[in-house]
């Protein structure tokens, strides 16, 4: 909503200063996005008297201007406008200054004769189209005044940011009654010159289709509409409107259209009450109905588009059909224009949610159905609409025929609410004493009956507060008006949360602890990825479709995010992510499964003058995944895959995998490894605490002939099955394929650790177990021992 | 030792065993081999002589040879110590200490997950736990149960997005959307848990914004709620008022204006003194001299009656904010979109490790 100072003033009576009245309205819950200072680009033009004016010798239409500028000399001026006085005053641009349309002035002969400045138009200070001559001031400022000082065109205009529950602030009139009260003085209406809206005769209430000046209204839509005032004026002249109107209307950033729309225009930015006017002989006979849309009608609204009315939009109707989407926007074919003499003029309360489901339908958001759908004052109408009217018959001439008519079916009356004193002090934590609650909701415009004896008050809210239904809501009030900086802010005591932190929480914190620890920068991308496969989870209204869906794995973004670094020249990447991914559960709620993930290129350590690290390669994943699935899915194996490993749950059901990743790579970057697995609540069991051998160990090291198709983890099996006591682990410390072993086997050397938890195990007794234990291998996998090394 | 043997060969060594000090580490060694050697040492030589002496010179000659072995033994011992406390010194001279050293990769968490981290810590500290809800919510849980009226403008408060799937049955049901705030939680919670409630809910919200400097589609927030009887509007001031003096600074000033959420009633936003220019109004805080940092108010009776709760005994508070926006305050990053960047080198940056490790 933009509001202008001056405006604000006028209700007021007093100046503003821009500043204090953006820090009153943000602590009375309208923060100010902006203060726009309006004209600054005017700032140096000043009053100019001309003193003497003569023609110019060798030019008929030119002057010679004497003018007083407020210095010690009088300026020299060379001026082409017709209309140019001795004795009276217009605005005077000096030289150096710029104008607005980018002109600076200099001083420079013209026909011989030399100009120090320029008197100005109103178009040449961009202020309207006015160019028949130079601007003459209604002022007797002295000369040398800034122009914005003078004239009241300095203004401010604030841009005020109103939360939806408060329609009473989309109009000045509900701005200046918040400053009012905070500033503990009276408002009132500001004069609208020329009108005088209290001469008008009084609207003739009426409860069934009724009529004024000749024109039939009904409301067939109750529930849409509850209220139509309705007035004819005859015999208006459609045109310009005056110059105080424009400018209060382009304050806050709205054009000027003619006379009588910016009359209903001006009433709205008052009131917060939009307002219509039809061509009365553009109507299709004398009559206006209002009734329930029945779907598919057509109207082609002001904007010039033709539009097809939803069902249950509020339709204004004439013999014709529709004329307009009421609330929304009129129609074209009764709009006013130059040649309209009578028009009617409509002032009518349309239910919020009628208005809201007719223009989102239509597509459509109007500075009307954004008031109505928040709500009008459904008591307040007449004020407005009286203004409204004498303003078109200020403005645009014309007489009022008849009673203006106040079609009202079913009159009611604003909701009467019980405050309990108690249940201030419960929600507000401070006991207030009645005077006080009483004094701020006056403030707002209740109307309070106290009930001393139980301690509450019946609060009549004024019709402007639609928001204000029940109790809690006077209790916002009265916290509001009071000031929430009065409340005290006393730590009291309170009793602590008993639940357990949600396990999810717990576990990403062990996780991403975990991916820390191992040198890895976590990145968030964003969850909404293309549509990958029928498991996606489609969005229905995505901002793109590469938005369009949520994402299933985590590592995809990573990948991209691993390339991204490449092109940056970023050779080492250690990124990881832990989010949440979703799949499609048929047509339920998705599932949500939190994943991490984690993305490993380059150096295993950053590079040193000693000499460089080498690139990771799968084996580092491979640990690394080791590492995450030990606090991410305690409990789950590893298990190898074509082209890397894959994380199996206890139930056998894959939950993560890891491997080499195909990647955008640049040619001088290391292969790119990712791995990622769904997090697993769980808490990980406790490790109990187990005596630390006291007794020495003795480690063998076997070099074994392992035929094609036995794994590591077979050898380990049958090594660890083998029944002797004494093995303590198993661990393989080295590979080799090639030239000294035959193509279909490979060596592999383990490290065997014997240990005997109550003696020093002999040479003889770790020379029986490891024969038994080679033996046993032999049997189970073919492998045999290669070398005769030990190590002890 | 300079005293006498009485065996003029012997005491022929005094001079050398005084001058070990002096000598380098070549001197020394060829010293040691000189009067200590085992083939041709003048001291073993001596020894060896021993058998031929007479008798009676036998016993004071070899006590006298011993004695004087044990002094060589001792002073090239140390000699030699001297020596080589002053060579590794000269040796540790030489190395050029302005060399980097071997490093590790080190990680970090991401900043808003820092700063999440941190704010729930603070709220531990004043009894909170933490609580998680779905990203995936019904419209029940996202805005009605949270008293967002049917057809109201204040649902144009959340641009929001609805899933490609049919609507949950069942009053808590409705279409299916990507929750635009965390609040649904503390539907969640109040439904799933006895009182007192004292739970901060951090998570991942989404709204159809378009990614710009200022907006992301999906963006964390956290949220806190207290829900209990004898719980005011002092509580709310009191609570996050000790949160923004932990968080920022000690003596930092807050306000708290009021404003509308439907969920709250009586609504406020709270502002913090701006970190930047400390009230006296600078670009960043669009010269109010206050950071709007989060909203707040005592929970909205229907919503406690939603969760079946008795809104006459019991009251409560929540607040809602947005950490990415804090860590943008904490970082000075004016671009939220840096926040969903990958780059190592600002996220080193952003951890305080060196952007490029050399």
């Amino acid at each position: 909503m933009n509001v202008s100072r001056r405006w604000l003033e006028d209700f007021l009576r007093r100046q503003l200063d821009p500043r204090d009245v953006a820090e009153r309205l943000a602590m009375l819950g309208a923060p100010v996005d902006a203060i726009e200072p309006l004209h600054q680009d005017i700032a140096d033009v000043v009053v100019g008297l001309v003193e003497d004016v003569r023609p110019h010798p060798d030019a008929d239409r030119l002057r010679l201007c004497q003018v007083n500028d407020g210095g010690e000399e009088l300026r020299h001026v060379v001026c082409g406008a017709p209309n140019v006085t001795a004795g009276r005053r217009y605005p005077f641009a000096r030289v150096g200054t710029t104008l607005p349309g980018g002109l600076r002035l200099e001083r420079r002969k013209i026909r011989g004769q030399v100009s120090e400045g320029m008197l100005c138009s109103e178009r040449e200070l961009g202020l309207g189209q006015d160019h028949e001559g130079i601007w003459e001031l209604p002022t007797d400022a002295a000369p040398g005044t800034p122009l914005l000082e003078a004239i009241p065109l300095a203004d401010n205009r604030f841009v005020v940011d109103v939360t939806p529950n408060r329609p009473d602030l989309l109009g000045h009139k509900g701005i200046a009654r918040e400053l009012a009260s905070s500033y503990g003085i009276p408002f009132r209406l500001p004069d609208l010159p020329g009108a005088d809206p209290l001469a008008l005769p009084p609207s003739r209430r009426a409860t069934d289709a009724s009529e004024t000046g000749g024109v039939r209204i009904a409301i067939e839509d109750l529930d849409g509409c509850a209220r139509f005032h309705a007035a004819v004026i005859r015999g208006v002249t459609v045109g310009p409107s005056p110059e105080w109107l424009k400018q209060r209307l382009a304050s806050v950033g709205v054009r000027s259209i003619s006379n009588v729309v910016d009359a209903t225009n001006l009433t709205m930015l008052e009131h917060g009450q939009p307002m219509h006017a039809y061509d009365l002989a553009r109507l299709a006979g004398p009559e206006i109905v209002v009734r329930r849309a029945a779907g598919g009608e057509k109207l082609t609204t002001l904007d010039g588009v033709e539009r097809k009315l939803a069902e249950g939009t509020v339709a204004i109707c004439d013999a014709s059909g529709v004329i307009g989407a009421g609330g929304i926007m009129g129609g074209a074919s009764t709009e006013v224009g130059a040649a309209t003499a009578d028009v009617v003029l409509e002032c009518a309360w349309f239910r919020p949610s009628r208005i809201r489901a007719g223009r989102t339908a239509l597509g459509l958001s109007t500075d009307a159905s954004h008031r109505f759908e928040r709500g009008v004052d459904l008591w307040g109408a007449e004020e407005p609409f009286r203004r409204c009217i004498a303003l078109i018959i200020a403005t645009a001439g014309g007489k009022l025929d008849g009673e203006p008519l106040d079609l009202w079916p079913r009159v009611t009356h604003p909701p009467r609410i019980f405050l309990r004193l108690d249940r201030v002090a419960q929600v507000l934590g401070v006991e207030l004493d009645q005077k006080t609650v009483e004094k701020q909701l006056v403030a707002i415009g209740a109307t309070c009956v106290a009930k001393p004896e139980d301690r509450r008050i019946a609060v009549d809210v004024p019709g402007w507060r639609p928001d204000l239904q029940e109790e809690i809501d006077l209790v916002e009030e009265v916290a509001r008006v009071f000031g929430y900086g009065n409340i005290p802010d006393d730590l009291r005591g309170f009793r602590v949360g008993t639940m357990p932190d949600a396990a999810d929480w717990t576990a990403a914190d062990r996780v991403r602890r975990r991916l820390i620890g191992l040198g890895m920068l976590e990145v968030v991308t964003l969850p909404l990825t293309a549509p990958d496969g029928p498991a996606a989870v489609l969005l229905q209204n995505p901002l793109s479709s590469e938005e369009g869906a949520l994402r299933r794995r985590l590592l995809p973004s990573l990948t991209l995010q691993a390339e991204r670094n490449w092109a940056a020249h970023v050779r080492d990447v250690r990124l990881c992510e832990l989010g949440t991914v979703f799949e499609r559960v048929d047509n339920g709620a998705p599932r949500e499964t939190q994943s991490v993930a984690a993305v490993l290129s380059g150096a295993r350590a950053p590079g040193h003058w000693t000499g460089a690290a080498s690139d990771s390669d799968a084996w580092d994943i491979r640990g690394m995944l080791a590492a995450v699935v030990d606090v991410a899915a305690p409990g789950a194996s590893i298990e190898p895959s074509d082209d890397g490993w894959i994380v199996r749950d206890s139930d056998g059901n894959e939950i993560g995998r890891a491997g080499p990743i195909d990647a955008d790579r640049p040619a001088w970057a290391a292969p790119l490894f990712g791995l990622e697995v769904a997090i697993d609540a769980r808490p990980p069991a406790v490790t109990r605490y187990r005596p630390l051998p006291v007794t020495p160990s003795s480690e063998r090291d076997v070099t074994l002939l392992v035929p094609a198709g036995v794994s590591a983890a077979a050898i380990r099996d049958a090594l660890g099955g083998a029944g002797v006591k004494v093995l303590e682990s198993v661990a393989v410390v080295n590979e080799y394929r090639g030239p000294r072993v035959d193509a279909d086997q490979r060596s592999l050397t383990f490290r065997l650790t014997f240990r005997a938890p109550d003696r020093t195990l002999e040479a003889a007794e770790v020379d029986r177990a490891e024969t038994r234990l080679l033996k046993v291998l032999e049997q189970a996998t073919g492998a045999r021992r290669r070398d005769q090394s030990r190590t002890e | 030792m300079t005293e006498s043997t009485g065996f003029p060969d012997l005491d022929a060594l005094h001079p050398r065993l005084a001058a070990l000090p002096e000598l380098d580490a070549a001197a020394l060694e060829a010293e040691h081999i000189a009067v200590l050697g085992r083939k041709a040492g003048l001291l073993t030589a001596a020894s060896k002589r021993i058998p031929e002496l007479p008798p009676e010179e036998r016993r004071a000659f070899g006590a006298a040879v011993n004695r004087l072995k044990q002094a060589f033994e001792q002073g090239i011992e140390a000699r030699r110590a001297e020596l080589e406390v002053a060579a590794r010194k000269a040796a540790q001279a030489s190395i050029d200490r302005t060399m980097p050293g071997r490093q590790a990769w080190i990680g970090a968490a991401h900043p808003v997950t820092r700063v999440i981290e941190e704010i729930c810590g603070i709220f531990r500290e004043l009894g909170f736990v933490v609580a998680l809800g779905p990203e995936v919510e019904s419209e029940w849980y996202n805005f009605f149960s949270l008293n967002f009226p049917h057809d109201h403008p204040a649902l144009d408060l959340h641009d929001t997005l609805y899933l490609d799937l049919p609507e949950l049955p069942g009053e808590r049901g409705g279409r299916q959307l990507l929750r635009t705030h965390t609040s649904p939680v503390q539907i969640r919670t109040l439904l799933g848990q006895p009182l007192p409630v004292r739970s901060v809910m951090p998570g991942m919200c989404y709204r159809k914004d378009p990614f710009d400097p200022s907006h992301a589609p999906a963006f964390a927030q956290i949220e806190g709620l207290a829900v209990d009887e004898g719980i005011s509007f002092v509580d709310l001031k009191a609570t996050l008022n000790h949160f923004a003096r932990r968080f920022f600074a000690p003596d930092v000033r807050t306000r708290f204006r009021p404003s509308y959420f439907p969920f709250t009633e009586p609504s406020a936003e709270m502002d913090v003194e701006c970190q930047l220019c400390h009230g006296s109004g600078c670009p960043a805080c669009k010269g109010t001299g206050w950071m709007e940092v989060l909203g707040c108010g005592m929970v909205h009776p229907a919503v406690l009656e939603n969760t079946g709760l008795d809104a006459e005994r019991y009251t409560g508070w929540a607040f809602g904010m947005g950490p990415a926006r804090i860590a943008m305050l904490r970082y000075g990053i004016t671009d939220i979109r840096l926040l969903y960047d990958g780059d190592m080198r600002l996220l080193r940056q952003l951890a305080g490790l060196p952007e490029v490790i050399a």
